[in-house]
């Protein structure tokens, strides 16, 4: 079957025998995730290893990470469209393709992660506004419908879309507003990103959670934020540079990714400055304060070993290499450091996921561990399965990066 | 809503020296609240109690070994220093919520969408998920109570403090037109430990036994420190049963924060 048509003009693209094998292998995958959802739907959440200590599992931590990285779609946006970056444009799909699919992942994800899936609508309908839940929700929703809004220009330009008059000048059409929608994109994704880790830093019964703040809104909130607009562009990049490893072929020019990296390096030296300000706080003045201290909280298996991964290994030394001229320089060492800022942000939802919930508050509770069930792999391996299927499709029939064609001449 | 701006408080006074253990009221609140019986009751971590008996010991070895038991319903917290309580403040779709009238922390699981964030706010584990559908074999249906909708898979469940003995309570109030007195409205645990270590009543009536007995040199809270205001307190002359109510560094005196006594 030749779906060479399909493909973006001037582009080439492997054959489809072995595209068909690689969305099999997808499809594998989301179909042990189709087998587990299942399960979870018809028979309970007691097919997860989730219990009343550990109320949130593997799950949340996906996706509180798939959020945070996808957050290269609303960050490289405003950096394109509001602060007028025009060398980003040539990387700007591939982030909102990415974003799409953290963001409607994680949608899809919670939807069985909650006991009552059918009632997933009370949370609009019967909104407690003083919920950091509440606020998720409302804007993680809205966020992926702009999402949508800048995802379908490019569907759009399929190049046998595109021939139809009127799909071409409504994708011409949302281009020219396409300002609007980055920059609600932009405020959305600065409160969710908030929210999620004010949901942490709320929890003041939870010593290793919680946090003080301001106003309303704790230290959490802005390290969210933070962590997240330091580790989105890395994401994005870094999945445009292993494309680029898969394909053989240059998508973009090494000048707009060592721009993306110099701004993850300088908003992850911003987050690590106020992170560590903010450990020391937590574990020398308010720890104490609650007749705790922090070596209760770092129990095997959940040990120093993560404050080292998370600050040390996927915090200071992607940071580093980032701010690192040479590095940025160099293909290979620029693409671990994204890793490894990817990592540290990864960590940092692990932690404040599952380490808060393992810490024992009252005196004579346990310290209990917690493993996920193959259910629960399996969907967070369908997720990963859905994400590699949307890109994949995306890049092999919609015209993803706009350099592809001069920096890869082909003689058709 | 702080607790001082409640017209009632309604609280527990439990005195963890003449508990015995016995586990009568973790079965009589089973048995009110219609509580059902999982498949694996082994499970604790999974299984559902909402007055959990928590025992606990000395550290001690043979013969200077002592234990104690804190039976621990919801604490029905108000939150202090700003704070609301702890589970009634994240709940998304407002399925759980602090009545000020009462004091009581109320759960309303045809509204709970199961996300389990109360659960994880929660400190003191007083707040159980639905892992599994209930089975209640047959027959066993028939002694469920009619006051309380038995709950189903998916949703969270706590103590209520038996509500529906207070909405009882008052009908009765109503129809008599005379006031509702102190034995008007006992929870079903309290009217069940054998050994009165239970006392129920409204922390703010001087005339209810509670206002009393929580002004106690001895008497604490669980978990002070963290400031969830709860409406349970304990009772213990032993200092080393109130030392472990809550996280003291190596070396801190007990009376350096111990902030029993009022509220």
């Amino acid at each position: 079957m030749d779906d060479s048509k399909f493909w973006p003009k001037g582009t080439t693209r492997c054959k489809p025998v072995h595209f068909g094998l690689w969305m099999l292998f997808c499809l594998a995958l989301a179909g042990w995730a189709l087998v587990s959802a299942f399960l979870c739907l018809y028979k309970g959440l007691n097919q997860t290893n989730m219990n009343d200590y550990f109320a949130f599992g593997v799950w949340i931590v996906v996706d509180l990470a798939i959020i945070a990285l996808g957050a290269g779609a609303f960050f490289t946006g405003f950096m394109n469209y509001v602060l007028r970056r025009e060398e980003l444009k040539n990387i700007i799909n591939a982030a909102v393709i990415i974003g799409f699919i953290c963001y409607s992942g994680a949608i899809m994800m919670l939807g069985i992660d909650i006991g009552q899936p059918i009632r997933g609508w009370f949370g609009f309908w019967h909104a407690n506004v003083h919920s950091m839940l509440t606020e998720v929700m409302f804007c993680i929703t809205t966020y992926l419908i702009v999402l949508i809004v800048e995802f379908v220009p490019l569907i759009l330009e399929n190049r046998q879309i595109n021939k139809v008059p009127d799909l071409h000048f409504f994708a011409h059409n949302l281009h020219t507003i396409m300002i609007v929608f980055a920059a609600t994109g932009t405020f959305l994704s600065f409160f969710h990103q908030g929210s999620l880790g004010g949901m942490y830093g709320v929890l003041y019964a939870r010593p290793f959670a919680a946090r003080g703040g301001v106003l309303i809104w704790p230290w959490t909130f802005f390290l969210f934020i933070l962590s997240a607009i330091a580790a989105g562009p890395s994401f994005t990049t870094s999945i445009v540079m292993i494309t680029e490893i898969v394909t053989g072929k240059k998508l973009t020019t090494h000048k707009v990714k060592m721009l993306m990296a110099k701004v993850s390096g300088s908003l992850l030296l911003f987050y690590l400055v106020l992170k560590i300000a903010d450990t020391l706080y937590w574990a020398f003045v308010q720890t104490p304060a609650m007749g705790l201290s922090p070596s209760v909280y770092y129990q095997a298996p959940y040990g120093t070993w993560l404050l080292i991964a998370e600050l040390g290994i996927g915090g200071v030394l992607p940071c580093i290499l980032l701010l690192s001229p040479q590095v940025r320089e160099s293909y290979w060492i620029l693409l671990l450091a994204m890793l490894l800022n990817c990592f540290g942000v990864t960590m940092n939802r692990f932690v404040m996921t599952i380490q808060s919930l393992a810490v024992p508050v009252l005196p004579f509770e346990k310290f209990y561990a917690y493993l996920p069930t193959w259910q629960e792999w399996g969907i967070s391996a369908g997720v990963i399965a859905y994400g590699f299927i949307i890109f994949s499709l995306a890049y092999r029939y919609l015209p993803v990066f706009p350099q592809e064609t001069k920096l890869n001449p082909t003689t058709d | 809503m702080s607790s001082s701006a409640s017209e009632m408080r309604f609280g527990m006074v439990i005195d963890v020296d003449k508990c015995t253990g016995c586990g009568a009221c973790s079965v009589a609140c089973m048995s009110e609240n219609n509580v059902g019986v999982l498949p694996d009751e082994t499970d604790k971590i999974r299984s559902i109690t909402w007055l959990r008996v928590y025992q606990i010991d000395n550290g001690q070895p043979y013969p200077n070994t002592q234990i104690a038991f804190f039976p621990r319903p919801c604490q029905h917290c108000a939150g202090s220093q700003g704070h609301h309580t702890p589970c009634v403040s994240v709940c998304p779709a407002t399925a759980t919520d602090r009545d000020p009238k009462t004091g009581i922390v109320s759960q309303i699981p045809t509204r709970c969408i199961g996300c389990r964030y109360c659960v994880a706010a929660c400190p003191y584990h007083a707040r159980y998920f639905n892992w599994y559908d209930v089975p209640w074999p047959e027959g066993m249906d028939k002694p469920l109570s009619p006051f309380v909708a038995p709950r189903m898979r998916g949703v969270v469940e706590k103590c209520t403090f038996c509500f529906h003995r207070y909405q009882r309570a008052q009908n009765k109030a109503f129809t008599s037109g005379e006031a509702m007195g102190e034995m008007d409205y006992q929870t079903a645990c309290t009217e069940a430990c054998p050994s009165g270590a239970i006392t129920f009543g409204d922390l703010n009536n001087p005339e209810h036994k509670v206002h009393e007995l929580k002004k106690s040199p001895y008497a604490f809270r669980l978990l002070e420190r963290l400031h969830t205001d709860t409406a349970v307190y304990y009772v213990s002359a032993r200092e080393w049963v109130r030392r472990q109510a809550d996280n003291y560094l190596s070396g801190e005196k007990l009376a350096k924060v111990q902030a029993g006594g009022g509220h």
